[in-house]
């Protein structure tokens, strides 16, 4: 199969998968959270952008509100609060690395591996676009889980959280060209509010553990000490 | 069809009315009016979709079946009763300085914005609505998890918060493939999420693509309904919230998110013809059974114990769904009912017993039936009930899904009796000393409204010596609809 056999869309939509997954990879390798925030807002804006070129080649005009919904709310509107967050929370020197750095990025070009095969029985039915974008974004979800295992930092987590919804998102974009307009809302609507209350809780586990490290909270438990 | 709009919108009436009167003490009865009436109006659409069959709206977004009113008339009753109790309760606990003014007006404010969720995934047609409803449960209660604020409660709303996003995370993958699978065929258009449609149209969806997809969807609700490996959240949830919440988890979300993993499995039965769906589905439900069973010995918290047991009922229902055929949906959709009244009846005593305790440590609970015996005697009873004993109602659905378990793969049925019958031991160790034991100092009788508990239990009583012929036609139909031949 040679690239340029294929539309110039498609080319470009196979690029711009490879630039969200790329994301998802160096976010791994993050350890700073200012820089790990950047991260998350160039994906967010990578997923607007490839929102509004599908808008535009293929002419559907509901995907620009998508697109513009994304770009407030992914590439500036969550950025600016959990930086916000940072400063407040007086984080901004901490650094969160996972215990083994070489080992969690192993296991995340295994798991890209594995989204390929998953998507194989798929592949029969579909362009050369949809195949790769169907990997790719479940390879988004799965590596921001990693993250979410690897961090033990809660605004880490949140950031991984975050990302597997842009996983969800780019899936639903290039694959499907959209959900309906009143599902895109509802699930925007449920990430805003998901990010209020996550705000929320910063303040509320800082108060009751003096820090963000999850690893603290560990009074409930199965076994009694 | 009107009605549908109704309890939709007394919901959202009833979360602006609390959040500008939440605070007061007579929240607890306007909260109770407002599920009141959508009890009642509840009821007027079960008749509605009794007499005229499935009803569906004109812009085919909302859609209510047999399998769904049946489930609507269910939560409104939970939700009322459950309304009943929390006022009361939330009262007392503003006495003993354990929630302010503004965190009750939350609560009540959330209360009805969960019923409105419930309501919503209940009377919806489409697959992603139904997603952003079931994420929006999650963001309804995760605030209440928290309600009381010390450090376990903080901890056990974000366990809950995290497994539950990231666990439903996966159920929208599962919604985009779905969605993806539905374009390729023809003719279905923009309406290619609305299960109708993709009901009728489910010969001809891709049977690789539903398989991958009822994957998700089936990890994504399972984390909703507490199916083991996916189930660490439902325990710290509920014992760390305030009681009222975990009645209505255990009564409510639990079974409407089975609910949602059955309409998914409705759609892929159709277009797989393999049963893969149900396979998965029986694994998943009996090792959650099977593993739960085991932990039920293990605890030490009241409530904690009880949410284990839910996790072995929602098991073994999802367990009867998997095996499918009529008989073991009939059981399937029968012990749905009995266990959301018997368990949110048990949850109601459970936090009495608390109150009156001044403590969820079960060893430091003793003598209810000396001390207060109404609670005492509820506890009893209800621990009975959800024991699987007759004449209670559970013991009929769970004797008919070991029937059907019998006729289909009879080398799983000792598996299933040997799980019931460790469940009962370690329901029991704890609750004889609780029930029976020397009564400690300090622990007095408090104010307790328990009508909810005995109507709920005399509803399951009733069920085990003899289910009405309204009822079990209904239950007729919605098995009809969804293992396609009648039980009966």
């Amino acid at each position: 199969m040679v690239i340029a056999q294929h539309t110039l869309f498609e080319q470009a939509t196979v690029l711009m998968a490879a630039l969200v997954v790329f994301a998802s990879f160096l976010m791994l390798a993050q350890r700073r959270l200012f820089s790990l925030i950047h991260l998350f807002a160039a994906q967010g804006l990578l997923l607007a952008f490839t929102t509004a070129l599908v808008a535009y080649i293929l002419n559907y005009p509901h995907l620009y509100i998508s697109a513009l919904l994304t770009l407030a709310l992914k590439g500036v509107l969550l950025p600016w609060m959990l930086r916000g967050l940072v400063i407040r929370l007086d984080m901004h020197r901490e650094v969160d690395s996972p215990l083994y750095p070489s080992v969690v990025m192993a296991a995340a070009a295994s798991l890209l591996l594995f989204s390929y095969y998953v998507a194989l029985p798929i592949a029969h039915l579909s362009t050369l676009a949809t195949k790769n974008t169907i990997a790719i974004s479940l390879a988004v979800v799965l590596l921001g889980m990693l993250l979410m295992i690897s961090r033990r930092q809660a605004l880490a987590h949140v950031i991984g959280f975050m990302s597997i919804e842009n996983g969800l998102f780019f899936a639903a974009v290039v694959s499907t060209y959209g959900m309906p307009m009143v599902i895109e809302l509802g699930i925007a609507f449920d990430v805003l509010v998901a990010a209020v209350i996550f705000g929320v809780f910063f303040f509320h586990i800082h108060s009751s553990i003096d820090s963000l490290d999850v690893d603290r909270l560990n009074r409930l438990s199965e076994v009694e000490e | 069809m009107i009605a549908v709009y109704l309890i939709l919108f007394i919901c959202l009436a009833g979360m602006f009315a609390q959040a500008l009167v939440g605070h007061k003490p007579s929240a607890g009865r306007i909260n109770a009016g407002f599920n009141l009436a959508n009890f009642i109006v509840s009821l007027a659409l079960a008749f509605e979709v009794l007499r005229r069959g499935a009803l569906i709206s004109a812009d085919q977004q909302l859609h209510v079946d047999a399998f769904s009113v049946y489930l609507i008339v269910l939560t409104a009753f939970v939700g009322w009763t459950t309304a009943l109790f929390s006022g009361p309760y939330m009262e007392n606990e503003r006495l003993h300085g354990r929630v302010t003014g503004r965190r009750l007006r939350l609560y009540y404010t959330m209360y009805q914005g969960f019923m409105f969720t419930m309501y919503l995934v209940l009377t919806t047609n489409n697959m992603g609505m139904l997603w952003v409803a079931m994420e929006g449960a999650t963001l309804a209660t995760v605030l209440l998890v928290s309600l009381y604020r010390t450090p376990e409660s903080v901890e056990a709303a974000w366990k809950y918060f995290i497994l539950c996003g990231v666990g439903i995370a996966q159920a929208l993958f599962g919604t985009v493939l779905l969605y993806f699978a539905a374009e390729q065929v023809q003719g279905m258009g923009d309406n290619a999420l609305l299960w109708t449609v993709l009901y009728t149209y489910a010969h001809s969806l891709d049977p690789n693509v539903l398989s991958i997809a009822f994957v998700f969807l089936l990890v994504g609700y399972g984390t909703k309904i507490g199916l083991v490996p996916l189930h660490n959240w439902l325990p710290d949830a509920h014992s760390e919230g305030p009681t009222p919440m975990s009645a209505i988890l255990s009564g409510l979300l639990l079974n409407d998110a089975l609910y949602a993993v059955v309409r998914c499995k409705m759609l892929v039965d159709r277009s797989v013809e393999t049963p893969m769906a149900g396979y998965l589905m029986m694994a998943f439900g009996l090792l959650s059974f099977l593993v739960a069973v085991l932990f039920l010995h293990r605890q030490t918290d009241i409530k904690r114990l009880f949410s284990y047991s839910s996790i072995e009922h929602m098991g073994l229902m999802t367990f009867a769904f998997g095996m499918g055929g009529p008989l073991a949906t009939f059981a399937g959709l029968l012990h749905m009912m009995v266990h959301s009244l018997t368990k949110s009846a048990i949850f109601v005593t459970v936090g009495h017993a608390a109150q009156i305790a001044k403590t969820q440590r079960m060893d430091q609970i003793r003598g209810l039936i000396n001390t207060h015996p109404e609670v005492g005697w509820g506890l009893l009873i209800g621990t009975i009930a959800i024991a699987g004993f007759p004449p209670f109602g559970v013991f009929t659905s769970e004797f008919l899904v070991l029937t059907a378990t019998m006729r289909n793969y009879p080398w799983l049925t000792p598996l299933l009796l040997i799980g019931i019958g460790i469940a009962f031991a370690g329901l029991f160790r704890h609750l004889h000393p609780m029930v029976y034991g020397p009564v400690p100092e300090g622990q007095t009788p408090i104010q307790a409204n328990l009508w909810p508990v005995m109507a709920h239990l005399a509803l399951v009583l009733w069920l085990g010596l003899a289910i009405p012929g309204v009822l079990s036609d209904w239950f007729g139909q919605a098995t009809q609809l969804i293992s396609g031949s009648s039980p009966l």
